[in-house]
């Protein structure tokens, strides 16, 4: 399998924190790779290095081929990196269908041209066409994941979509994560394991920035090596 | 609040057969400076660049357009472009220094570069008249083959249509794609980014259509005041465009104008009925205005809903 998201030696240092150690990681194109580890791990800060939200103190990072390592956030998303954040982010003084459309229009010729398949988004997400403003934490969740779709991207990143939901609302989030098309590369970080072990093809163990496992979810379920560094309980 | 819009036009047209000529040249100058105002507006309303610099294109502008006046052209059209070329000119120069800056930072780094424009035109007085001030601009004709414009009327009816034409396309242009993309960079930045949209080259556009708008806004203080002199352009009328736009709702290059007509008015006429007290009614105005018209708005639109 091609790899569509690799990612060699990255390094991200806050200060005196190693938020990052050298990582390496491959993710196959259509796969779907989940990223687990205690807080601090390192999870987030990878996905902001992905997306360009932050710049790696060392290592490269490509997509498709790519290298993007010096590309902006702005230049990553138009070549189809796609993310959805830990706390929903829509634009509040927009209408839901709007937010779907001005989310969509770089990769998809305009917002004119979006409008169509954003109405589409927005009736299968089942949300309402008020202002994000007024929508609640789940629909905001469903927002940003109808945002994200709208972009066409071939690698998405998930940051905690499970935090905060409903029962309700997390197994609506569970179905349309499942249905995600496998054109879409997905790199999810969660802590509901239940979650990761459903959707992920494989899945990487961070501690205190350092890569301590890949593999299935039923050889990291099994592995002692992961139970020894990623609490029993959790686990 | 639209069924407000019909009978304003109307009034806005009917008042100079209404008023005294000095009334509708003071009407003239708050259509004027309410233009500057919409600028305003859609830099801090719109697009969340907070901005006390407006006068500086304004100015620039407007001393271009006097400038033709007097050696070139008597035609209104050729001063407009004129205005608007040399304003949206020196917002793409400025552009560099503020971009990248936002909040306080953009309202400091707006507010010096328009100290530093009055600085220069007090000095500048082969071109500017220093603070003698720039007289003796004649009348202009609307367009070739039309008659001048010798009467305040003639000048506030010129001025009122100008300010129609810019503001319905500005209107137009935000209730499109241009303005959801400027909504989206003031309301969350990082995810407009994420989304692929370039930042700083949709606020830079603004910025500078900003200031084509107050350079144009310069060429019709040409024609409706025939006199320049550094104070059209200092603090205090930064201080009172931005009053102004706070009044009439930020978001709204409308209710720019009409917030700055109340601000003007509050300062031109109420501070005839009381003498030496026009700074109070100001200040007064501006705690209403943060205070009460918030409350006040929400009010309405609940009422209206």
């Amino acid at each position: 399998m091609r790899a569509l998201l690799a990612v060699d030696a990255l390094s991200r240092r806050y200060g005196s924190l190693v938020a990052l150690d050298r990582i390496d990681l491959r993710i196959g194109e259509g796969e779907r790779h989940a990223l687990i580890g205690p807080n601090g791990a390192g999870k987030t800060t990878l996905l902001d290095l992905v997306a360009g939200a932050a710049r790696p103190d060392g290592g490269r990072i490509w997509v498709a081929g790519r290298d993007v390592t010096r590309l902006g956030p702005a230049r990553r998303a138009r070549l189809g990196v796609g993310r959805i954040h830990q706390r929903p982010a829509a634009w509040p003084s927009l209408s839901t269908l709007d937010n779907i459309a001005v989310a969509g229009a770089r990769r998809c010729g305009g917002y004119r041209r979006t409008l169509p398949a954003a109405r589409q988004l927005l009736s299968a997400h089942g949300l309402p066409d008020v202002t994000a403003a007024q929508l609640s934490h789940g629909q905001r969740r469903q927002l940003e994941i109808a945002m994200a779709l709208a972009g066409r991207p071939r690698l998405l990143l998930l940051d905690e979509p499970a935090a905060g939901l409903s029962a309700v609302e997390f197994s609506q989030l569970s179905a349309v994560l499942r249905d995600l098309p496998r054109t879409v590369t997905v790199l999810l970080v969660e802590h509901r394991l239940d979650l990761v072990y459903a959707l992920a093809d494989r899945v990487t163990v961070l501690r205190d920035g350092q890569h301590v496992a890949t593999g299935t979810p039923d050889e990291i379920r099994a592995s002692s090596t992961v139970r020894t560094a990623y609490a029993e309980a959790v686990i | 609040m639209r069924w407000l819009i019909a009978p304003a036009v109307l009034a806005a047209v009917a008042a100079p057969w209404l008023a005294d000529p000095y009334t509708t040249a003071t009407l003239a100058r708050i259509l004027v400076l309410g233009l500057v105002a919409a600028s305003v507006a859609l830099l801090t309303g719109v697009a969340g660049l907070p901005t006390l610099g407006q006068t500086a294109p304004f100015a620039a502008g407007a001393y271009a357009a006097a400038t033709l006046a007097l050696h070139s052209s008597s035609v209104g059209v050729t001063q407009l472009l004129m205005g608007a070329s040399v304003g949206a000119a020196f917002a793409a120069l400025t552009t560099p220094l503020v971009v990248y800056a936002r909040g306080v930072v953009f309202l400091m780094i707006t507010l010096a570069i328009g100290e530093l424009v009055v600085t220069a035109a007090s000095r500048w007085r082969s071109v500017t008249g220093g603070t003698d001030g720039l007289a003796g601009m004649p009348s202009p004709r609307p367009l070739w083959g039309l008659p001048i414009l010798d009467t305040d009327r003639a000048r506030y009816l010129y001025a009122l249509a100008v300010v129609g034409v810019v503001l319905c396309v500005v209107v137009l242009l935000l209730r499109g794609p241009a303005g959801m993309y400027l909504r989206g960079c003031r309301d969350d930045e990082a995810r407009m980014r994420a989304s692929g949209h370039p930042v700083g080259a949709y606020l830079a556009i603004a910025y500078i259509a900003a200031g084509a708008i107050a350079g144009l806004a310069g060429s019709l203080l040409v024609t409706t005041q025939q006199y320049l002199s550094p104070a059209d352009f200092g603090f205090d009328v930064a201080a009172l465009l931005l009053l102004g736009v706070v009044i009439g709702g930020a978001g709204s290059v409308v209710g720019a104008i009409a917030g700055t007509a109340v601000v003007l008015a509050a300062r031109d006429w109420l501070s005839g009925l009381l003498p030496g007290r026009g700074p109070l009614l100001l200040g007064a105005l501006f705690i209403a205005a943060a205070y009460v018209l918030p409350r006040l708005r929400f009010m309405l639109r609940r009422v209206v809903a």
